[in-house]
């Protein structure tokens, strides 16, 4: 039988996209769509460092009842920018940003995205915001919690909310730019016999992420511009003193930010679509249901904001209409995970990091998607609104979730990125620390909820003691388990083993050139005759080591 | 405390059971499909497990059958979710009639509660068992939130508006009142108790509080000091302004046309912003009292002004208008298509 790797390549050449240039310069002013996805690979890293410690901090201060660790206000600001770094600095742009600038290009045979300039720009936009973010954390920090809530954040808090919000809403232009971006780049610059039921579903993924980005980011840079202008004008808009309206804040911030859920979420399932079916060299099951149920959840993720409102003066018929709506858009989800599922019967499953982070994911985000049914469920949100529950709930999402096919997409194409292995013991063995610790951490704290333990809380009752020991416990086993890939990410640059163009042995375009790949990813422009993970050809029943489309490919 | 360790919180209202049955309800449909799908990817991880590297197995053609099979089902098990929360919920939020009222107002970082019989306290409630209260809340400075896990209720306590909830406590005991609504530096501190007695001890401790005037003999006597009296007449029969007797519950014509039904957040409102909704037939003159009476002085007028209900002066049983009205607003503030506070 012949390997699945020994199709032809392009003559291995020495030069790739990371040693065709060199110096600062040829990284700072670069224009490769590769180059600058390692440029946000490195920035988002350095925020997720920020944002983790800010977690330990966190967990740190839980573990006793009584708020002995830092003083209240400290607290306050350490969860806030907790949760300001984590959201607009690391995780809405993680995978779009990094693994999405990387490779919807050669993922659909293109030489760079529509307009590389602009790519650039984003970076420099994406900076910019974190470096006056920064900048206020220093100056003496932001008390408002990530979710701004007026009156309190324009009249009340005695911190630097104007800077954030400045970081926040120059931060949302990158975002915008990358949508765009990607959007422009999937209708225009698809290889010939690309089409659009060819791509692979991290493709539509990411469409459907780009539609949000550019139509929900605009929202919240409106909203943070009008609690900047209150704050600072004294202009009455959200403060009833001034004759304002502080629950029209909620409505616009979360027309934005239900959706930004998706934003995080949603690359995360392109993702996954990817490993399942290249490790288990099985084309997905319901190719066309997992591709438009990202569409679908784009749509109607816009309809659902109300259900952060549930407790707040909303009218009971408005409550009524949103839950009915965040049962309704829950489906599109399930359909995701029970495709995935079905796309391994039959299949050939290997065991490899980037399948386990996979796996876990499923596990994961159908706990964290099901316990969102408790809060779209108005009688029982009412009492989990504000409770560890919501936190436990969209950790699952959001860390379970995202941050999981993050971690997997990075093992998976790490040696596309790279040309260099990382080593697959430690990486197995990180998926597993990471999985049972981010569990123990949160598990509890649905528990913690729905007893009553309120969120943002820097002291409690001592009854709640048992679940915040048990989840600080399993923060301390989330955090190491994290350290595991950052070293050997770092160590693998210099001393992994030379990764081959194929070392998964699969039939993607990114797979069709040398790893790391050439300035212009491919030799030739590729000619597309095969579907996204056409293993064997369709009609064929039996296996064989080679691909269908191979011998069509222009090279 | 308890000794064991808890995972449902006290059940102390005649609805926790409720809330408490379709969170079990929720939870076994979670654990269910929580356990059927990692179920099945380990049976499946383990039975196809990649066995030689090189091979390849067969394609599978997708199903719509199965596609329907698994969109229709999970849809009408939320389906069930959806309608049993919401008719929870709507039953949560139907105001009750006959309840006792209690005023609740809200600061950085304390809770100030009055009883319609005058009562005050500080990071405290006392209710009896058995009997329905009816919170009326509003906010000096921040939105915070009144959070009762043993009774499974809670709602925004926000600035510039009234909200409303309302519980029956089952059981006596002393349970957690929290502040759900992060409000600042000591939200954690925000916390106080309920404190759920009998009834005879409820009485007891009533008559022990004494002290403080009732909210509408208080609203009374800021009613005439106000010089309210100089418009809406001596005891709220009318003069250059509307009487304000039997206004309360009731339905008043506006101007600018169409109703708006007279409850707790119109009457904050007309004394608050009186030009936002001119009552037909009167005009602009009412000045504002915007800055001049503070959010405890205003839930004392409200309390007077229901209490002329023509009768005398103790508070009458109340009956909200949206008892009346097909439309349980949950909050105070009058529904669509005018806001209230503006
Ligand atoms: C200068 C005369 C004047 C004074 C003083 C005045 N009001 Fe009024 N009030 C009016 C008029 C005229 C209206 C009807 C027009 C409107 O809605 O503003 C009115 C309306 C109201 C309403 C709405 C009544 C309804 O039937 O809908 C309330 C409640 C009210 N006033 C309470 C008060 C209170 C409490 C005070 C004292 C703090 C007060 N008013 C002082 C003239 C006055
Ligand atoms: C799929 C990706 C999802 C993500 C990333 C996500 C994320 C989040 C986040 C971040 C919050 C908390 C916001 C805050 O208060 O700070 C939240 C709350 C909530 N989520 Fe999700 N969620 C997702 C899915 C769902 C689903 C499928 C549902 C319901 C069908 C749902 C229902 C809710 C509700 C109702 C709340 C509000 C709870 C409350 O504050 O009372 N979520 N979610
Ligand atoms: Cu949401
Ligand atoms: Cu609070």
């Amino acid at each position: 039988m012949k390997p699945i790797e020994s199709f032809e390549l392009p003559s291995p050449s020495k030069v790739n996209y990371l040693n065709a240039v060199y110096g600062l310069k040829s990284w700072l002013l670069t224009k490769d769509h590769k180059r600058i996805a390692l440029l946000y690979l490195g920035s988002i890293t350095f925020f997720f460092f920020i944002g983790g410690i800010y977690a330990l901090m966190i967990r740190l201060e839980l573990l006793t009842p009584s708020g002995d660790f830092l003083e209240s206000t400290t607290y306050n600001k350490v969860f806030t920018q907790h949760g300001i770094i984590m959201i607009f600095f690391f995780l809405i742009p993680s995978i779009p940003a990094t693994l999405g600038n990387f490779l919807i290009p050669m993922m659909i045979g293109a030489k760079d995205l529509a307009f590389p300039r602009i790519n650039l720009l984003s970076w420099y936009v994406y900076l910019a915001g974190g470096i006056i973010t920064i900048y206020a954390l220093l100056a003496g920090g932001v008390d408002t919690g990530w979710t701004f809530y007026t009156p309190f954040s324009t009249t009340f808090s005695n911190s630097y909310v104007v800077a954030t919000g400045l970081g926040i809403f120059i931060n949302g232009f990158s975002s915008i730019l990358t949508g765009l971006n990607f959007i422009v780049t999937i209708h225009t610059m698809r290889a010939p016999g690309m089409t659009w039921f060819r791509m692979p579903l991290f493709c539509w993924s990411h469409y459907a992420t780009s539609l949000i980005m550019i139509l929900g980011t605009p929202v919240i840079a409106i909203t943070v511009l009008l609690l900047a202008f209150e704050r600072v004008s004294g202009v009455g808009i959200f403060n009833p003193k001034l004759g304002g309206d502080p629950v029209l804040f909620q409505h616009m911030f979360w027309f934005y930010s239900h959706p930004a859920v998706y934003i995080m979420v949603l690359p995360g399932m392109g993702v996954i679509s990817e490993l399942i079916a290249n490790f288990s060299r099985k084309n997905i099951f319901g190719y066309s249901f997992v591709a438009f149920s990202s569409i679908a959840i784009a749509v109607f993720g816009f309809l659902v904001w109300g259900h952060h409102m549930f407790v707040t003066p909303q009218s009971v018929y408005a409550g009524m209409i949103f839950s009915f709506l965040s049962f309704a858009v829950a489906i599109p989800s399930a359909i995701k995970v029970f495709n995935w599922t079905a796309t391994l019967y039959k299949s050939s499953i290997s065991y490899d990091t980037p399948m386990l982070y996979a796996l876990g994911f499923i596990g994961l985000f159908t706990i964290g998607g099901m316990t969102g049914l408790f809060l779209a469920s108005l009688a029982t949100d009412v009492h989990l609104s504000d409770t560890y529950f919501v936190v436990a709930h969209f950790h699952y999402i959001m860390v379970g979730g995202a941050l999981m096919a993050y971690l997997g997409g990075l093992h998976y194409w790490w040696p596309k990125m790279t040309g260099r292995m990382y080593p697959e013991g430690w990486g197995r063995f990180g998926a597993l620390v990471v999985f049972v610790g981010f569990n123990l951490t949160f598990l509890p704290q649905f528990i913690a909820g729905y007893i009553g333990m309120p969120r943002r809380y820097h002291a409690y009752p001592p009854e709640f003691q048992v679940y915040n020991v048990l989840s600080t416990a399993g923060a301390s086993i989330l955090g190491f388990g994290m350290l595991i890939p950052a070293v050997y990410f770092v160590w693998s640059m210099r001393y992994g083993k030379h990764a081959e163009a194929n070392p998964w042995h699969l039939p993607g375009l990114e797979w069709r050139t040398q790893s790391p790949p050439p300035t212009e990813n491919f030799e030739q422009t590729p000619i597309v005759t095969w579907d996204a993970y056409e293993f064997a050809p369709p009609e064929e029943t039996e296996v064989v080591g080679k691909f269908h489309g191979e011998v069509e490919r222009a090279s | 405390m308890q000794s064991w360790i808890p995972i449902v919180p006290e059940s102390a209202s005649s609805f926790s059971w409720k809330v408490d049955a379709l969170y079990f309800y929720l939870s076994g449909v979670t654990l269910f499909f929580t356990l059927l799908i990692s179920g099945t990817l380990i049976f499946f991880v383990i039975r196809y497990r990649r066995r030689t590297p090189y091979e390849i197995p067969r394609p599978v053609a997708g199903s719509h059958k199965l596609e329907t099979v698994w969109t229709v089902i999970p849809f009408v098990i939320a389906m069930t979710m959806f309608v049993w929360g919401a008719s929870v919920f709507f039953d949560q939020y139907k105001p009750p009639q006959n309840a006792i009222e209690v005023y609740v107002v809200g600061k950085q970082w304390m809770w100030k509660l009055q009883h319609a019989t005058g009562q005050r306290e500080i990071n405290e409630l006392h209710v009896p068992v058995g009997r329905k209260v009816r919170l009326i809340m509003t906010s000096e400075d921040v939105i915070h939130d009144f959070f009762v896990p043993a009774f499974r209720t809670k709602a925004d306590v926000v600035p510039g508006r009234y909200t409303t909830m309302w519980f029956e406590a089952t059981k006596p005991g002393t349970y957690h009142l929290f502040c759900a609504e992060y409000c600042g530096m000591n939200h954690s501190g925000m916390i106080g108790s309920v404190i759920v007695m009998e009834p005879r001890d409820f009485d007891n401790w009533l008559s022990g509080n004494v002290g403080s005037m009732t909210p509408a003999t208080a609203g009374q006597q800021l009613y005439q000091t106000l010089g309210c009296a100089s418009c809406h007449g001596g005891s709220g029969e009318g003069g250059r302004g509307p009487a304000l007797t039997g206004t309360f519950g009731t339905q008043i014509s506006l101007a600018s046309g169409g109703t708006v039904t007279a409850d707790e957040g119109y009457l904050r409102e007309s004394i608050i912003n009186p030009q936002a909704k001119l009552v037909a037939g009167f005009g602009p003159i009412m000045p504002t009292f915007q800055g001049q009476v503070s959010e405890d002085q205003l839930m004392q007028l409200v309390a007077y002004i229901k209490s002329l209900h023509g009768a005398g002066t103790t508070t009458p049983a109340p009956t909200p208008s949206a008892a009346a009205s097909p439309s349980p607003a949950r909050a105070v503030a009058s529904p669509a298509p005018a806001p209230s506070i503006r």
